[in-house]
C-alpha cells in the first residue's frame, strides 16, 4: 500500500503477532515441555523458561523410549520416514507416470482411465479401509513397510497436477523431439522430467507430510511395536490415566517428530527457488 | 539433396474436416517453394505432412525418391523450424543444437564441430552457453535454424518462423534465411501468411486457400499473371482492384461506359457479356495520356511516406491508386487515370479463372 500510516500498520502487525502467538505458543510449550522432568510438568505451573532436563529427556525418548511406547522413538522416527519417503516417491512416481500416459498416448478409452484416475479423489483411504485392510491382509503384507506404503500410493491429486502442468508444455516442444529423434522414453526423460522439477519438489513436500502424518492406517495394519511409526508412538505414550503419561517424553516425541517435515520443507524449498529461477516453460 | 513430390495429397481431420484436398506439388531439389494463403487454408497441414508430425489420409508423399509416408519424423531426414521456436527451455544454447545428432549416436566431437560451425555461420557464438529464456527473439530464432542445419537435412521446413519477431527483425531474418538457403543449397519449404515474405524468399511461390493450390510459379509470374481472382488479390499490396466491367469487342472492355484497351484477353467472349477488371494500384497512372482512361473520385488519402495511396471510387466500385508522393496535390477530388494495356487483368466473374489468352 502507499498510505503510510503508522496507527493501521501498528494494528496490522499486533493482528499478525496474535496470529502467530496463537499458532506458535503450544509448540513453544513442546519445546518447553522436553525440558524439564516429569515432577515439573505434572503440577502444572511449568516456568515459561526452558529446563535443564533436555538432554537426558531426548537421550531417553531417541534410545529407550518410554514405559508405554516400548519401543526407542529413533526406531519410530525410522518407520515413519521410510513410509513417509516410500508414499512420497511412490505417488510421484506413479502420477507422474499415468500424467505422461494421460497426455501423451492416445489409447481407447484413455478419457475413461483419466475419470476413473480423477474419482478415486473421492476415495481416500478412510472411506475404502475395510476393503484396503483385507487385500494387504490377504497379501501377506500386514506389518510390513510395504503394506503401510502400497496403498496409499496411489494419487489422483498427484496425476491431476502433472496433468495440467504437461498440458501447459507446448505441444512444438514434443514435436521438435520427435524430429530430432526422441521416443517417447527419451522425450520423458530429457524434456519432460527436467521441467517438471519445481512441480515433483512441490508434490514431495505435500506428500512426505501427508505420509508423515498417517495414523489410521498404520494404527490398523502394524501389530508389531517394531513396525509403529511416530505418530501412534506420541499417542501411545499419552494414556487416559493422566497419572501414567511420561509428559516430557511425549513432548521429546512430539518435537522429533516435527523435525523431519520442517528439514523437509526448507531443503525443498530451496530446490523449489532453484527450479522456478533455471526452468520456464 | 532430395526434392519434395506431393501426390494428390489429402488430410482429413477428426470431424470429417477435409484441410488439405488433393494437393500435388513438386519441388526441385535445392529450391526454395513457399507455400502462401490465408489463415487456415492448411499450409500448416501440408507442411506438418512432409514432416511426418501429421498422418497422410491420402496420396503420396516423395522425399527424393522414397515415399516418406510411413516413415516416421527422425528418418525422413528434415529439419524444422517452428513460429515459436521450440527451443527447450532447460537446455544450452549448446545442447538445443547437439540434441538431435546425440539421439542419433554421432560422435561427440563431430557434433562439437558441426554445433561451431553453424553457431560460426549464425553469429550466435557468444551465447552457446546460455539458455534460452536468456536470449532475444532474434537470437532464439537463429538458435532454432542452428538446431535445423546442424543436422544437414534433406529438407528445411518452415512454418512462419519469423511472424513472432518486429517489423524490421523480420526484414533481416528474412534476408539472412535466403542468404542461408543459397549457401547451403537445402530444398526448403516455408510456410507463411505474409504475401511480401513469400515474394521475396521463393524460388517457387505456391498460393493456396482453402486446401487447394490456387496458383504455382516463380513470384514474378504470380504476380504478372494471377490465374484467378484470389491469387490477383492475395499477391501485390495494397491489393488489386477489381471493377465489374463488360466486354465491348476483341481487346476492348468497358468500365462504366468508359472503354479501356486490354492486351491480354480471351478470343471470342461474346460481347456484353459481364466480366471482371483487375487493376493493381501501382499499374495505373493518374495523367490523360493514352487512348484508355477511367475517372476515378477521391475521398481520402493514405500517406505511406514514399508513396502516397488514394482512395475513392470508379464506376461505383472501391478503387485505389497508388503514387509516388508529390506527383499529385493531396486535396486532388477527382483523378484521370490513364490505363496501360499490358496491365489489364480479366477474370470471368463466375468462376473467377483468369480470362486471358490461350497458351
Ligand atoms: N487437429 C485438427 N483437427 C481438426 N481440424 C484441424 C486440426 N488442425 C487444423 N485443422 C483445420 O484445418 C484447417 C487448416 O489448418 P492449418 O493449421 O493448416 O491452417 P494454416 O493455413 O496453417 O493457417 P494459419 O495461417 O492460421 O496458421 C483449418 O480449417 C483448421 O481448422
Ligand atoms: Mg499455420
Amino acid at each position: 500500500m502507499v498510505e503510510n500510516r503508522p496507527y493501521r500498520d501498528l494494528m496490522a502487525y499486533l493482528v499478525l503477532l496474535m496470529g502467530v502467538v496463537i499458532v506458535a505458543f503450544p509448540v513453544y510449550l513442546a519445546v518447553l515441555g522436553s525440558t524439564f522432568d516429569a515432577a515439573t510438568i505434572s503440577n502444572g505451573n511449568m516456568p515459561l523458561l526452558p529446563g535443564d532436563q533436555a538432554g537426558i529427556n531426548y537421550s531417553q525418548a531417541l534410545l529407550s523410549g518410554g514405559r508405554l511406547a516400548r519401543e526407542p522413538v529413533s526406531m519410530m522416527m525410522l518407520n515413519s520416514f521410510i513410509m513417509a519417503m516410500g508414499i512420497a516417491i511412490g505417488k510421484i512416481l506413479i502420477s507422474i507416470l499415468s500424467a505422461f500416459a494421460v497426455v501423451y498416448f492416445s489409447f481407447p478409452f484413455r478419457k475413461t482411465a483419466f475419470w476413473i484416475i480423477f474419482i478415486t479423489l473421492m476415495l481416500p483411504v478412510e472411506v475404502r479401509i475395510y476393503p484396503t485392510y483385507k487385500i494387504v491382509a490377504d497379501l501377506g503384507l500386514l506389518d510390513t513397510y510395504a503394506g503401510l506404503i502400497l496403498p496409499l500410493i496411489a494419487s489422483a491429486t498427484g496425476t491431476l497436477l502433472f496433468r495440467q502442468f504437461f498440458m501447459t508444455i507446448p505441444d512444438e516442444l514434443l514435436e521438435a523431439s520427435k524430429i530430432d529423434g526422441a521416443g517417447p522414453f527419451r522425450f520423458f526423460k530429457d524434456t519432460l522430467l527436467p521441467l517438471s522439477i519445481t512441480t515433483i519438489a512441490a508434490l514431495f513436500v505435500i506428500q512426505f507430510i501427508y505420509g508423515w502424518n498417517q495414523y489410521l492406517w498404520p494404527l490398523l495394519i502394524t501389530t508389531k511395536s517394531s513396525m509403529q511409526t511416530i505418530v501412534i508412538g506420541i499417542k501411545k505414550m499419552i494414556t487416559t490415566q493422566d497419572a501414567l503419561t511420561e509428559w516430557q517424553i511425549a513432548m521429546t516425541t512430539a518435537v522429533l517428530a516435527m523435525i523431519p517435515p520442517v528439514l523437509v520443507v526448507i531443503f525443498m524449498q530451496r530446490l523449489f527457488v532453484k527450479g522456478l529461477v533455471e526452468t520456464e516453460k | 539433396m532430395a526434392g519434395v513430390t506431393l501426390d494428390t495429397v489429402r488430410k482429413v481431420y477428426a470431424g470429417n474436416v477435409e484441410a488439405v484436398k488433393g494437393v500435388s506439388l513438386g519441388i526441385e531439389d535445392g529450391s526454395f517453394c513457399v507455400l502462401v494463403g490465408p489463415s487456415g487454408c492448411g499450409k500448416s497441414t501440408l507442411l506438418r505432412m512432409i514432416a511426418g508430425l501429421e498422418t497422410i489420409s491420402g496420396g503420396a508423399i516423395k522425399i527424393g525418391d522414397r515415399v516418406v509416408n510411413e516413415v516416421e519424423p527422425a528418418d525422413r531426414d528434415i529439419a524444422m523450424v517452428f513460429q515459436n521456436y521450440a527451443l527447450y527451455p532447460h537446455m544450452s544454447v549448446y545442447d538445443n543444437m547437439a540434441y538431435g545428432l546425440k539421439n542419433r549416436g554421432t560422435p561427440k566431437d563431430e557434433i562439437e564441430k558441426r554445433v561451431k560451425e553453424a553457431a560460426r555461420i549464425l553469429a550466435i557464438e557468444p551465447f552457446l552457453d546460455r539458455k534460452p529464456r536468456a536470449l532475444s527473439g532474434g537470437q532464439r530464432q537463429r538458435v532454432a535454424m542452428g538446431r535445423a542445419i546442424v543436422r544437414k537435412p534433406q529438407v528445411f521446413l518452415f512454418d512462419e518462423p519469423l511472424s513472432n519477431l518486429d517489423a524490421k527483425l523480420r526484414v533481416q531474418m528474412r534476408v539472412e534465411i535466403k542468404r542461408l538457403q543459397r549457401a547451403l543449397g537445402v530444398t526448403s519449404v516455408y510456410v507463411t501468411h505474409d504475401q511480401v515474405e513469400a515474394m521475396t524468399l521463393s524460388d517457387k511461390l505456391v498460393v493456396m486457400s482453402g486446401g487447394q493450390i490456387e496458383q504455382v510459379g516463380t513470384p514474378a509470374d504470380v504476380y504478372r499473371r494471377p490465374e484467378t481472382r484470389f491469387v490477383a488479390t492475395f499477391i501485390g499490396s495494397p491489393p488489386m482492384n477489381i471493377l465489374p466491367g463488360k466486354v465491348e469487342g476483341p481487346g476492348r472492355v468497358s468500365v462504366g461506359g468508359q472503354m479501356v484497351n486490354v492486351t491480354d484477353m480471351r478470343e471470342g467472349l461474346a460481347p456484353g457479356s459481364a466480366i471482371e477488371v483487375g487493376l493493381r494500384p501501382e499499374d495505373v497512372q493518374a495523367g490523360t495520356t493514352g487512348n484508355s482512361t477511367l475517372t476515378m473520385d477521391v475521398d481520402f488519402v493514405e500517406e505511406l511516406g514514399a508513396t502516397q495511396l488514394f482512395h475513392g471510387k470508379v464506376a461505383g466500385a472501391e478503387f485505389v491508386v497508388q503514387a509516388s508522393t508529390g506527383q499529385l496535390a493531396a486535396d486532388t477530388r477527382s483523378l484521370t487515370l490513364a490505363v496501360d494495356p499490358q496491365n489489364v487483368h480479366l477474370f470471368d466473374p463466375q468462376t473467377t479463372k483468369r480470362l486471358g489468352r490461350q497458351i
